[in-house]
């Protein structure tokens, strides 16, 4: 295996099965520092699962997944601390709706990282400054429109600086003109250099944004290159076939 | 999916993925056995302390008589025959009696103001007396009036003190899991055209009630051993039959007795409804987090 030095994740032959339902069968994939890596499929076709197995929120039945060099698939790693090393937001939000948007913001800063509350409060109000919300610090997430609590969810996990953001599917959960100031967020936080794993269906963000791009079909990557080559000229009737539909 | 399947059948660990198998059957075997020898360890402790107390030898005959639990046994039996028969009957008409009360206090609406109304009283009311106060209004005051068509045993009086006390504490469980279930449910029910009552009883109430399931339990469990209190009307249930068993000879024998069908009786009932919450899905999925 010839080890790149440079490279913050990469996953050998992952396999991920839900009882007899293989979900993921043989993954590879790498991203270096500063990427923003696509993952583009059919629904069922298990990226979300393939987000959450880097995420250690599922155990992979086999295969290695590297992150800063170590082999975070290992039984003996503390899955809590590599957690707090990424960010990952979900499609859903999932916001805790008993904590206005500081609450919600500072929560693992305060209590993984161990800041102090005002510390937290400030380094939260600047995250908050830095996706336009730092107007809604003391709203409860039920009084934000979806892209705004998007937009909170992301400032969640960015807050504490995490080396890699795993975003599924952020922007299938709102209304057409909210998806674009949750993209407008991302394509600058890839200009900041963040790196970035993440599935979504807006392939105009991922023409854009993308430096790679990989296709999944029954949780095998079937194709994977530049945006160019993966949307722009396929080389696969199944890639093909999945945009098609898309464009449709 | 035939692709997916094939690979399945394909499919053989890895060198590392058996080693982590390995590693992870260690450590579960590990930890069991830590488990169990500190488990044991602190029962040790424990029994050793109460068997080498100095008055143990005593303790051991008055309340560990091998023969007086033999001889006492069928007599305490027989009053926990009692003990079931109201906790099942009185169970069934304090989950009636209670969930019409919830269903009568989330009804919204100024119609409803009396219905509300009378219903917070009775909770308000039956909660704050004490259930043997209820038991001696009910059981002493209740033959006492006279009403014609109504039994005037003390086991009739009795139940319906255990009930009404009951039913009060269960309302407010039942009314806890009915408002837990979120609004847009019931939007959605009433948004295909359910009335209210079908959309309280197909939609809400089915989502409730898995909710409520584990502090349903606790009042049941509860009022297993409460059934024992309608003893001071005069009925013989298993801690009258134990206490008049002790009386022959003071050996306090038959109250373990009691103490232990009682226990016999509660324990397989909470294992039972934890697999059948289980097995519904009720405690949801949290994996291995």
């Amino acid at each position: 295996m010839s080890e790149s030095s440079t490279e913050l994740l990469r996953l050998d032959g992952v396999r991920k099965a839900f009882g007899d339902h293989v979900v993921l069968s043989d993954v590879d994939l790498t991203i270096e520092p500063g990427q923003c890596v696509v993952l583009i499929g059919a629904s069922g076709s298990g990226k979300s699962t393939l987000l959450r197995c880097v995420n250690l929120l599922e155990i992979v039945d086999d295969g290695v997944i590297t992150f800063e060099g170590r082999d975070i698939t290992d039984p003996r790693v503390d899955g809590d601390e590599v957690r707090s090393r990424m960010g990952l937001v979900f499609q859903a939000y999932n916001l805790f709706p008993h904590l206005d948007v500081i609450g919600n913001v500072t929560m693992a800063l305060r209590l993984v990282h161990g800041v102090g509350a005002e510390e937290a409060r400030s380094r939260g109000l600047a995250m908050l400054d830095r996706v336009g919300l730092a107007s809604k610090a003391a709203a409860r997430p039920d009084d934000l429109s979806g892209g705004q609590q998007q937009r909170v969810a992301i400032a969640r996990a960015m807050v504490a600086n995490p080396r890699l953001m795993l975003l599924d599917e952020v922007t299938s959960a709102l209304d057409p003109e909210l998806v674009g100031e949750v993209l407008d967020l991302l394509t600058e936080l890839k200009g900041e250099g963040v790196t970035m794993l993440l599935n979504t269906h807006e392939m105009g963000f991922a023409r854009d944004v993308a430096d790679q791009v990989c296709f999944l079909h029954d949780g095998r990557i079937h194709e994977q290159g530049s945006p160019e080559q993966v949307i722009g000229d396929p080389q696969q009737e199944r890639t093909r076939a999945f945009l098609s539909r898309i464009r449709a | 999916m035939t692709e997916a399947q094939t690979a399945s059948e394909e499919w053989t660990p890895s060198e590392v993925q058996r080693e982590r198998d390995e590693w992870r059957r260690r450590r579960t075997l590990r930890s069991a056995v830590i488990a169990a020898g500190s488990t044991l360890l602190l029962l040790g402790v424990i029994g050793g302390a109460v068997i080498s107390s100095p008055g143990w030898e005593r303790v051991r005959e008055t309340y560990f008589d091998w023969d007086k639990a033999v001889s006492s046994f069928p007599a305490v039996l027989e009053g926990l025959w009692l003990n079931i028969r109201v906790m099942a009957i009185c169970w069934v008409l304090i989950l009636v009696v209670s969930l019409t009360v919830a269903v009568v206090r989330t009804l919204r609406g100024p119609v409803a103001f009396p219905l509300r109304l009378l219903g917070t009283a009775y909770v308000d009311v039956f909660r704050g007396l004490p259930l043997l106060l209820v038991i001696f209004l009910l059981g002493f005051g209740g033959p006492a009036l006279g009403l014609s068509g109504l039994p005037t045993s003390a086991l009739f009086w009795g139940c319906s003190a255990l009930v009404l006390s009951y039913s009060a504490y269960v309302a407010e469980v039942f009314r806890a899991g009915i408002e837990s279930v979120h609004p847009s449910q019931r939007l959605a029910g009433r948004s295909l055209g359910l009335s209210y009552g079908q959309t309280l009883r197909h939609v809400v109430l089915p989502q409730a009630w898995r909710r409520v399931i584990p502090p349903l339990m606790n009042d049941l469990v509860s009022l297993q051993k409460d059934s024992g209190l309608i003893a001071v009307l005069g009925v013989t249930d298993a801690i009258r039959k134990a206490q008049i068993e002790t009386a022959l000879d003071f050996n306090y024998t038959p109250y373990v007795v009691a103490g232990a069908l009682f226990c016999c009786l509660t324990i397989p009932m909470a294992r039972l409804t934890d697999r059948y919450a289980r097995k519904k899905g009720y405690h949801g999925a949290g994996g291995h987090l």
